[in-house]
């Protein structure tokens, strides 16, 4: 079919009559099922035919949802992975295939999200040759991967896949390109079997715990009289929920999460004190600004969360255990660093901590809390005026979905709205796009969420700029009949921006009036039920039918047009300064 | 933080698309690469980085926990230019004929310590091998006699200090034994690799 002077088999001899010859491409099949991969979510294309030939005879055992974008592709891969806590695979062909991954390859470099992408390539004869649909998709992506390789021998498929799993998932989890030749793809070689990676020599992804820095980190919190934990997505990665709950229970300090972090504690846990960072609340923004001691756990100081770095905690002592070292004194100096897998440093310092309970610090806590309650969150949950307002759509949801449902969201507005208010009883509730801050983010991630957790209730919050990014993606629901309740929150701006130009620039609001189509009919369209309301009186049962149709529902919610998220640490300041209005 | 001359050292495996991996380590952050290297190690299959680059030891610190990060990268050490022996070799291209005709030249080459590698009827090439400012200083010295052509290699580096890389490699393995590492012929044998 394909005549080239590369594509040769190994010739025949006695020996080879022992393995069985396959292909690289059903090698790679068979390895991803070795693998325990369920789901793949991909778009085929010329350089990957013959992966995709391959798959035809793997339909009973690899789930091949065809998405309507390769970044489409590579979110849902995210959601998955971040809904099941596995590796996400995705498939792409070569050229414009592999480059529209790059903006998700970001996204899940910064947001530490374990995914496996295999892309096809031109023939190696061709490499260099500015063939059709070759670009150096490995110089592209070497910024924004783990780990990248390009296999042009299918006898390298097998160990390079192992490899590819091994670094994705371990250590600070990443995400990983293999690009596959199409000759590679296609030649036959004696396949010994698959054996998975347990090491790689150059890669140490378990740092060995030093216990003097531990004991160091429980000297310092035995004596700290105002303590403060910050968590981040490094307890959710690390499966350490459990040894961080002990942690908190034992010590009874007040633990404040990273939007990443949100639900490794339950919203409703009396030691959660809540958000972090430029929207976060009230209480654990100000209070890092008078705590003694800040233990991080598995966070990583971004500038979302400290604001300006030389009035930030400067007062306290800092505790850092995380598991990547470059982490480690990047933006915050550490007093004590502890290095390692907090699934093993957290049940260490449990052991070395007193058991306090801190009424006073608590309290303080408390009481910051209901100045926020009333500068700010009782307008937002139960306004006065007509127009609905974001905040009680996502409250009357979490009404219903009683912290049960996974929340997918967006960016913007609505993002920081629905992490500061949406409840969530269990780990691995909230998915959003943190670090990269990707519009178009939520609608294919929630999909992906829903392969990861099919027993769960996916519900995608959107605004009206981020679901016109990647709307295509509901045809990838209509085809496959998998079940996301979309609520798109429509203010008809892209409000985050509008926002910042009207506090910081003289609300001459540039770009931020987004038009939008008739989305009920859009959604009609692709065969997915859909309704919009604006009067409050609508919203409940709204909501309610969202959740209860069979299948995927998509309800817009027309919401206040220009609200804005309070509380705010402006750009440029302190997290001390931040501000209820 | 004074900024000054950092060596750093990486060991590396020897992998495709490495180099660029590290590289952009430091382009991200808008810092320049004074000199960059690469070359076998003391252990068979794993190469060697040097790279130079002026700057303040906390920007050093952390790009070497960056680069530490990469899959492929062994272990990384910086050092400043004290706690190294340094080296770099420069080649000189120049007329024969004005070398032949003024004999001073020869004397100023004899006192930097200069080479012949090759003398043919039209041109001649000096070498040498130094620091930066030996190799500068003939580099000022030949300009005036029709230098045709000049070019100075990278800098490698050996750290005073170092045991060599074979005892952390070999703790690495303490701490985390793979299935299928060969040891390295040479950890058995330090004395002989290291007679210095």
């Amino acid at each position: 079919m394909f005549p080239n002077p590369q594509l040769q088999s190994a010739p025949a001899s006695p020996e080879a009559l022992a393995a069985p010859q396959v292909s690289g491409a059903v090698a790679l099949l068979q390895g991803l099922v070795a693998e325990g991969v369920d789901t793949i979510f991909g778009y085929p294309g010329g350089a990957i035919i013959p992966i995709y030939d391959a798959l035809y005879d793997f339909q009973e055992q690899l789930n091949h949802v065809l998405v309507r974008h390769e970044q489409g592709g590579i979110h849902a891969a995210q959601g998955y992975a971040r809904a099941s806590g596995r590796v996400g695979v995705v498939f792409a062909t070569s050229g414009p295939g592999a480059t529209n991954l790059v903006t998700g390859l970001a996204d899940a470099q910064i947001d530490s999200t374990p995914l496996v992408c295999i892309t096809g390539q031109v023939f190696a004869h061709l490499l260099g040759t500015d063939a059709f649909q070759e670009t150096d998709i490995l110089n592209i992506t070497t910024p924004v991967t783990k780990w990248n390789h390009q296999i042009t021998d299918a006898r390298d498929i097998p160990a390079a896949l192992a490899k590819a799993f091994y670094i994705a998932r371990s250590g600070r989890p990443g995400p990983v390109l293999l690009d596959i030749t199409k000759n590679a793809q296609l030649q036959l070689f004696e396949h010994a079997g698959y054996e998975p990676c347990t090491h790689i020599r150059s890669y140490r992804p378990r740092p060995v715990v030093r216990p003097e820095y531990v004991q160091r980190a429980a000297d310092l919190i035995n004596q700290a009289q105002r303590p403060l934990v910050l968590w981040g997505q490094g307890v959710l990665l690390g499966q350490a929920e459990d040894e961080f709950r002990e942690f908190i229970e034992k010590s009874g300090i007040p633990a404040a999460w990273t939007i990443l972090g949100a639900g490794a504690l339950p919203t409703g846990h009396p030691l959660n004190v809540g958000m972090l960072g430029m929207h976060g609340n009230y209480g654990p923004n100000v209070l890092t600004n008078e705590c003694d001691v800040l233990v991080a756990i598995g966070m990583r100081f971004d500038d979302r969360v400290t604001g300006r770095l030389d009035k930030y905690a400067r007062q306290a002592q800092i505790i850092h255990l995380d598991i990547d070292p470059t982490e480690i004194d990047k933006n915050v100096t550490a007093t004590v660093p502890v290095w390692g897998d907090c699934k093993e440093t957290l049940p260490l310092l449990t052991q070395l901590v007193a058991a306090r309970q801190h009424p006073a610090w608590r309290q303080r806590f408390r009481d910051h809390d209901a100045e926020e309650v009333a500068a700010v969150i009782q307008d937002e949950l139960f306004p006065t005026q007509d127009e609905l307002t974001m905040g009680e759509v996502i409250h009357q949801l979490n009404e219903l979905t009683l912290g049960e449902a996974i929340i997918v969201t967006d960016v913007g507005q609505h993002q920081m709205v629905a992490c500061r208010y949406a409840r969530l009883n269990h780990p691995r509730l909230s998915i959003t796009s943190g670090g990269l801050g990707t519009m178009g983010f939520a609608l294919p991630a929630a999909i992906g969420a829903r392969y990861g957790a099919p027993h769960r209730t996916v519900v995608a919050v959107i605004g009206d700029g981020g679901i016109q990014m990647t709307i295509q993606e509901l045809g990838t629901i209509m085809q496959t009949g998998i079940e996301v309740k979309i609520l798109l929150l429509n203010n008809q701006f892209l409000g985050m921006v509008r926002q910042w130009q009207e506090l910081f620039h003289e609300r001459r609001y540039s770009a931020v009036e987004i038009a939008s189509p008739d989305y009920v009919t859009v959604a009609n369209g692709y065969g997915i039920a859909a309704r919009r309301v604006e009067h409050r009186p609508d919203l409940q049962p709204a909501l309610r039918q969202l959740l209860t149709h069979p299948g995927s529902f998509l309800l817009e919610v027309r919401v206040t047009r220009e609200n804005n998220i309070f509380p705010m640490v402006p750009q440029g300041c302190g997290v001390g300064e931040i501000r209820l209005k | 933080m004074s900024k000054q001359e950092y060596n750093i050292t990486a060991y590396t495996e020897n992998q495709v698309g490495l180099l660029n991996r590290l590289a952009i380590i430091f382009s991200r952050r808008k810092i320049n690469i004074e000199s960059l290297n690469t070359s076998p190690s003391e252990i068979e299959g794993i190469h060697r980085f040097n790279i130079v680059v002026h700057e303040s030891e906390e920007v050093v610190r952390k790009i070497a926990r960056q680069m530490e990060k990469q899959v492929e990268v062994l272990k990384v050490y910086f050092n400043p230019n004290e706690e190294v022996i340094w080296q770099e070799m420069a080649l000189y291209k120049v007329p024969t004929d004005v070398i032949a005709e003024r004999a001073l030249v020869e004397r100023l080459l004899r006192e930097h310590g200069a080479r012949v590698v090759l003398i043919r009827k039209d041109y001649t090439v000096f070498e040498t091998t130094g620091h930066r400012e030996e190799t500068d200083k003939l580099l000022a010295v030949l300009h005036p006699y029709g230098l045709i052509e000049f070019v100075r290699s990278a800098r490698i580096a050996i750290i005073k200090t170092s045991q060599g890389f074979h005892h952390k490699l070999r703790e690495f393995e303490r701490q985390q034994p793979g299935e299928e590492v060969s040891e390295n012929e040479f950890l058995d044998r330090r004395d002989k690799v290291f007679s210095m």
